[in-house]
């Protein structure tokens, strides 16, 4: 028995070396299951769309809860990839999976082709489209950003100022926008936008202490273990303001500033207010190319239209194909921390997956 | 002896033993997505007879929740049905169509001679 068990361990790393896994999307949540995996002795080839890898975060300025740099996370995370020896291949969409004989095989538009014993989708998530939200004026109204345009800019120029180049003396933070809301067919909470909120407004309150800060929201969801200390430090120390009601709608006065509607729903009666920036809490919605890489394959989107696990508890990262497994923002909306370790799971589900497959002469 | 009203705080306490349900019962057998209401405010905000008047759309809600039907065939009579509460709701409440049950069951509870 004593020497069963190390041949049995030999046994399987030799035959898991021969194993290819494939991970859709280079964002955090592939970057992190693929050099997991490689790390493993496997094979991994990490299939990113852009130019390279890193995804959304790539365009975040500061991370809450702590205002750490999503910089750093890459280049960390570059360098896993890197030295595990994953093999990462850019400027490739993968839109099909396909299972024949017991394998995958993954294409793109044109004839890319790639085959893999397991799959990994990372493919993220998709930033809510705020034009939607006609009565909040994105896209009609210039001085409506998103929060994601608040971190390109602060990224990009490290201040923030009206579309007239002015600082603002009055910002309003817009909660829930494309989230919770079935006018837009988004009943789920985006999880992460109020304490994004929460972080940007503290961001403006020390760039520009003058300028008044006030979060419209309908109720406040800081579920994280250091999310409500950065509230109680918003309020106390930042004097941000909080006023329970749903912005109702948003006009454009001659001056390009904006007057806000919405009830104060504590008080009970209606609130007026004129701002110079309006941001716009922008939720997650399911990556556009779901539907595609669902079509050839048994994958399921859940009731939200992200991949559907086949059991939400025990089995997060299994897809409803098997050996299709999901990481990170593909399966629901979810933090930095909570992805790289999802990433993690991931990764393990797949060892697990490929050392039992019946296929290969596992155990 | 003075009758300070404190010492019978009955009259300010929402009394869901006797709770009045007349109203909430038939604007949830036809407009039943009224349930999903989150009192957002939304409504109260974008409303018309809200900005002249002291009516609160999101009220009349908590009212019906409450079983408020004095209250409630008070404050109807303020709505001017123009539907934008509807169009702001995020829960998509068709809360034109509860302003307006409430009103039809109030008048039905008055022709049958039933206290409002």
């Amino acid at each position: 028995m004593n020497r069963f068990l190390p041949d049995v361990l030999i046994h399987t790393t030799e035959m898991m070396k021969n194993k290819h896994v494939a991970v859709i999307g280079g964002g955090i949540a592939g970057m992190e299951a693929a050099s997991v995996l490689a790390r493993q002795g496997l094979k991994v080839t990490l299939v990113e769309k852009q130019k390279a890898t890193g995804g959304k975060l790539n365009d975040w300025h500061h991370l809450f809860p702590d205002f750490s740099s999503p910089g750093v996370v890459v280049e960390n995370l570059d360098k896993k990839t890197v030295r595990a020896g994953v093999n990462v291949v850019c400027h490739t969409e993968i839109s099909h999976i396909e299972r024949n004989n017991g394998r995958f095989e993954l294409s793109d538009q044109r004839d890319v082709k790639i085959f893999a014993d397991a799959v990994i989708v990372a493919s993220g998530f998709h930033v809510f489209d705020a034009t939607l939200k006609e009565e909040y004026g994105y896209g009609l109204f210039s001085n409506v950003i998103t929060s994601v345009d608040f971190e390109r800019r602060m990224k990009k120029h490290g201040k923030l100022l009206t579309l007239q180049g002015t600082e603002p003396r009055r910002v309003a933070i817009i909660h829930c926008v494309g989230s919770r809301d079935a006018k837009v067919g988004n009943i789920y909470c985006s999880k992460v936008c109020c304490i994004t909120g929460i972080k940007q407004a503290i961001e403006i309150n020390k760039m520009l202490p003058e300028c008044e800060v006030f979060c419209f929201y309908m109720d406040l969801r800081l579920y994280g273990s250091k999310f409500d200390s950065l509230y109680l430090e918003a309020q106390k120390r930042h004097k941000i303001q909080f006023i329970r009601g749903r912005l109702s709608e948003a006009a454009e006065r001659p001056d390009k500033s904006l007057q806000l509607k919405a009830e104060d729903t504590l008080q009970g009666r209606p609130l007026r207010m004129n701002v110079d920036l309006v941001i716009l809490l922008v939720g997650m919605e399911p990556a556009l190319s779901n539907s595609s890489l669902m079509r050839n394959n048994q994958m399921k989107p859940d009731e939200n239209g992200f991949f559907r696990s086949v059991n939400m508890h025990e089995a997060r990262n299994v897809g409803t194909q098997e050996g299709i497994f999901m990481a990170g923002t593909a399966i629901c909306p979810m933090a930095v921390n909570e992805t790289l370790e999802n990433a993690r799971s991931a990764a393990l589900e797949v060892m697990n997956f490929l050392r039992t497959d019946k296929n290969h002469g596992g155990f | 002896m003075e009758d300070f009203s404190f010492l019978n705080p009955g009259s300010r306490q929402i009394d869901f033993d006797n709770f009045d349900d007349r109203l909430l019962l038939y604007v949830l057998e036809y407009e039943p997505s009224f349930v999903t209401c989150i009192s957002c405010g939304g409504c109260t905000a974008t409303c018309s007879a809200g900005n002249l008047t002291n009516f609160n759309v999101r009220k009349i809600g908590l009212w019906l929740r409450r079983g408020e039907t004095e209250k409630l065939s008070q404050e109807i009579e303020k709505c001017m049905f123009c539907g934008k509460c509807t169009l702001v709701c995020p829960r998509d409440i068709n809360i034109r169509n509860v302003i307006l049950l409430i009103k039809k069951r109030i008048s039905e509870l008055k022709t049958e001679n039933q206290p409002v």
